[in-house]
């Protein structure tokens, strides 16, 4: 899969690097001024307070000043490699020198070229595998700039701000295109093709528009509120919405030809969790990230006044070590878990998540059983689960992720409480689609097979990209492949015309 | 939001409404269930559909007041709204010339059975429908079924109606009686177990629609699995008809207790 989108980042951008004002800028510092700064600490809440509630932010975002000082450690490279780390291509120098000028709103506006959702991006990308991964300050054994803060300050100050520039859209075009699916995905699509000119209606299975940024990733990590801001800027762009239709139900592939759509982009995204298939794993008490998190974050179980229920573990095991383990451990913590747990089967080296989510968590209190690996889960007479038996790993040689495999050490089996076990071992693609398109080729996984870089399918007017192809990646290469696929879409659609 | 068409009281605790679901009518075959919203605080349960007019464009669910969201849905009046209905859901149900088919339905789950009974007589079967409850007033759709059916059984528990007995009892005078090549069955999950270990003993084909707890109702969450076979399978993706004789019922009957305290 590509990283990197086609466009050069100095075409069409409205903050290109010989602009006279970066010019300037870039003669206002000298290189050791800027390079003398220490990096910002992201203000956070106190991890005894944040453990109480499940709504307020842990990151708290950088004020003004933090901002205008990290953005002026930016070098303004003449060949920037943190864009090229970018899954959407932004233009990473063009928006921090906004900010270090103190054009906020030009800042927010360069994030909007070419992102959807700069304030969730701002959030959740892992910045420190992507753009952050190629900062020349690495060269200098100094910590990179931190362009995620840096993102999230300038979309929220947007935000905030009330005012909201609308990007700049082609004419209408009369070319009506179809999205399945509202999450990070869909709503890249639906951006770059409203901008296109496009007529775009994204269909939703769920009552409410988002996807995984609104079932899956709580609002201690990513506000809702933030989320709907985002879909508001789609709407503003004349992206409709339906809520409630699910396609291969509601309407089929061939009712959606009827209705005029001439191009199709699936981002049905990874529907079925995985379980592991050990005794014990149906009792009462083990259940899924997905539905955990679905529970909480969608549908307000343990807040007053909403109707749907949760499980409330003292005890609470997750097994798992990515980035919805995290999720899903950081929640338990705050509905009441006193015990915690993380059971993962390799070490803390090896796990898939994000280091920050890592800190947080153990700030928040989690406990992390690593080199560890349920075996079994045993109940009362009631089939609640009160017990998980855990064979204790130890790591072997690298496997074909890469990464040191687990093996079992003989005979150590220990029993741990637990009255709740959250299972988050990844993520099955949704095979409704899949099931539902005749001639469609999907692999023996389930994903759906697609060019890898127009994103087209084995169905011409049929594209797909995120979770329904990748199987289970991050919000931001779903996003990327969003914009690939608008881009392979539009030239198809637009030279048939 | 939904509108509320009609609303007719079956008894004391089960409704029947008509709801204005345009698409979710034209799209639904036997089988097919929707996931509703009551409002905008509400939780997501899976309901199954009895019945849709195109023309018209609307659902008929029946629902049995037996907790907090469909105590709040049975309230609704004719003119008020559902937060949400999405649907249709689930596999529909195979339905082709058998024979002699036996559908048997307790409480509710008569309602779901309608759409089958009709869609088995219309392929040609000889349908013997069996109906169950506990009291006379508590059998539902009797004259909606009745043009479907070539003989139609009522089974009471009390003997208010129709037999005295189990809908158990009724299904094996059939089976004793005469050949039959498939029985449907919809109802508690306890009847359900039992009318399967029944139909298991003569061997007769049978499959059982499961209402399982949800909360997507599109294969998110995994809430609904159940164990056929030996393997976990989703109720909303896989099913929500499976082969009776190999659904692990008592795993099933335990799980729908999860959030009962």
């Amino acid at each position: 899969m590509k990283k990197q989108t086609e466009m050069s980042i100095n075409d069409n951008t409205i903050a290109p690097r010989d602009a006279a004002w970066r010019e300037e800028l870039r003669q206002s510092h000298s290189a050791k001024e800027r390079t003398s700064i220490p990096r910002v600490k992201m203000p956070e809440l106190d991890a005894a307070y944040r453990v109480t509630t499940c709504s307020e932010e842990v990151n708290q975002g950088l004020n003004e000043e933090q901002a205008l000082l990290e953005s002026t450690r930016c070098l303004d490279c003449p060949d920037p490699q943190c864009t090229t780390g970018c899954p959407v291509g932004i233009n990473i120098p063009g928006f921090v020198k906004n900010i270090e000028r103190g054009d906020f709103a030009q800042a927010a506006a360069v994030l909007k070229e070419t992102s959807a959702l700069p304030a969730v991006c701002g959030r959740v990308c892992p910045q420190e595998k992507q753009c952050e991964s190629r900062c020349i300050y690495h060269k200098m054994k100094k910590q990179p700039v931190a362009i995620g803060y840096l993102e999230r300050f300038a979309a929220d100050r947007e935000r905030l701000s009330g005012t909201h520039t609308v990007p700049a859209k082609a004419p209408a075009n009369g070319i009506k295109v179809a999205v399945v699916g509202s999450g990070p995905s869909g709503l890249s699509f639906a951006g770059d093709m409203a901008k296109r000119g496009f007529a775009v209606t994204v269909y939703e299975a769920l009552h409410e528009i988002g996807g995984v940024l609104k079932y899956g990733i709580p609002e201690f990590r990513l506000p809702n509120a933030v989320v709907d801001v985002e879909i508001e800027g789609l709407k503003a762009l004349g992206v409709e919405f339906i809520r409630n239709c699910v396609i291969g139900k509601t309407l089929s592939y061939d009712d959606l030809h009827k209705l005029g759509y001439k191009g199709i982009f699936v981002a049905s995204g990874a529907g079925l969790p995985r379980f592991m298939g050990i005794p014990g794993e149906n009792y009462i008490g083990v259940l899924s990230s997905n539905e955990y998190l679905t529970r909480v974050n969608l549908m307000g179980a343990g807040r007053d006044g909403w109707d749907t229920p949760v499980l409330k573990g003292k005890n609470v095991a997750v097994i798992g070590g990515g980035n919805t383990a995290m999720d899903s451990v950081r929640t338990a913590r705050r509905m009441g878990a006193e015990r915690a747990m993380i059971v993962y089967r390799r070490s803390e080296d090896e796990m898939p998540a994000r280091i920050e989510e890592v800190k947080h968590a153990k700030e928040e209190g989690v406990e992390f059983l690593t080199l560890n690996n349920p075996v079994e889960y045993l109940a009362d007479d009631k089939g609640r689960v009160k017990a998980m038996r855990l064979q204790r790993m130890e790591l072997g040689e690298p496997d074909e992720s890469g990464r040191r495999s687990p093996i079992p050490v003989d005979g150590a089996i220990d029993e741990v409480a637990v009255d709740m076990v959250i299972v988050s071992v990844g993520v099955s693609p949704n095979p409704l689609i899949p099931r539902s398109v005749n001639g469609l080729e999907v692999s023996r996984r389930g994903t759906i097979v697609v060019n890898e870089e127009s994103m087209c399918s084995s169905l011409s007017d049929l594209y797909a990209g995120g979770d329904i192809v990748r199987g289970g990646a991050t919000v931001i290469l779903a996003m990327g492949d969003g914009r690939r696929a608008a881009a392979g879409m539009a030239k198809a659609l637009l030279s048939e015309k | 939001m939904n509108k509320i068409l009609e609303k007719e009281h079956f008894s004391d605790k089960v409704v029947k409404l008509v709801v204005e679901a345009p698409m979710i009518a034209k799209a639904r075959k036997p089988g097919h269930f929707v996931i509703v919203i009551c409002d905008e605080q509400g939780e997501r349960i899976p309901l199954t559909i009895a019945d849709a007019d195109v023309e018209r464009g609307s659902i008929t669910l029946v629902i049995q007041a037996v907790g907090l969201s469909t105590e709040k849905i049975c309230a609704k009046e004719p003119g008020e709204y559902l937060a949400d209905v999405v649907g249709p859901l689930g596999k529909a149900t195979h339905i082709e010339n058998f024979g002699t088919v036996v559908c048997c339905g307790g409480g509710v789950g008569v309602a779901p059975l309608l759409p089958i009974i009709k869609g088995m007589k219309q392929a040609g079967n000889r349908v013997i429908t069996v109906l169950a409850a506990r009291t006379k007033d508590l059998i539902i759709l009797e004259d909606q079924v009745r043009p479907w059916s070539d003989e139609v059984i009522i089974m009471t528990d009390d003997g208010s109606y129709g037999r005295k007995g189990l809908v158990t009892n009724g299904v094996e005078d059939v089976i004793q009686r005469e050949h039959v090549d498939q029985v449907v069955t919809i109802g508690p999950a306890i009847m359900m177990k039992f009318v399967s270990l029944l139909t298991a003993k003569y061997n007769v084909p049978t499959v059982a629609s499961l209402n399982t707890i949800m909360v997507d109702g599109t294969g998110m969450c995994g809430a609904c699995r159940i164990t056929v076979d030996g393997k976990t399978r989703f109720v909303c993706v896989d099913g929500p008809e499976f082969d009776a004789h190999k659904v692990d019922f008592d795993e099933m009957l335990m799980r729908l207790r999860s959030y009962n305290k």
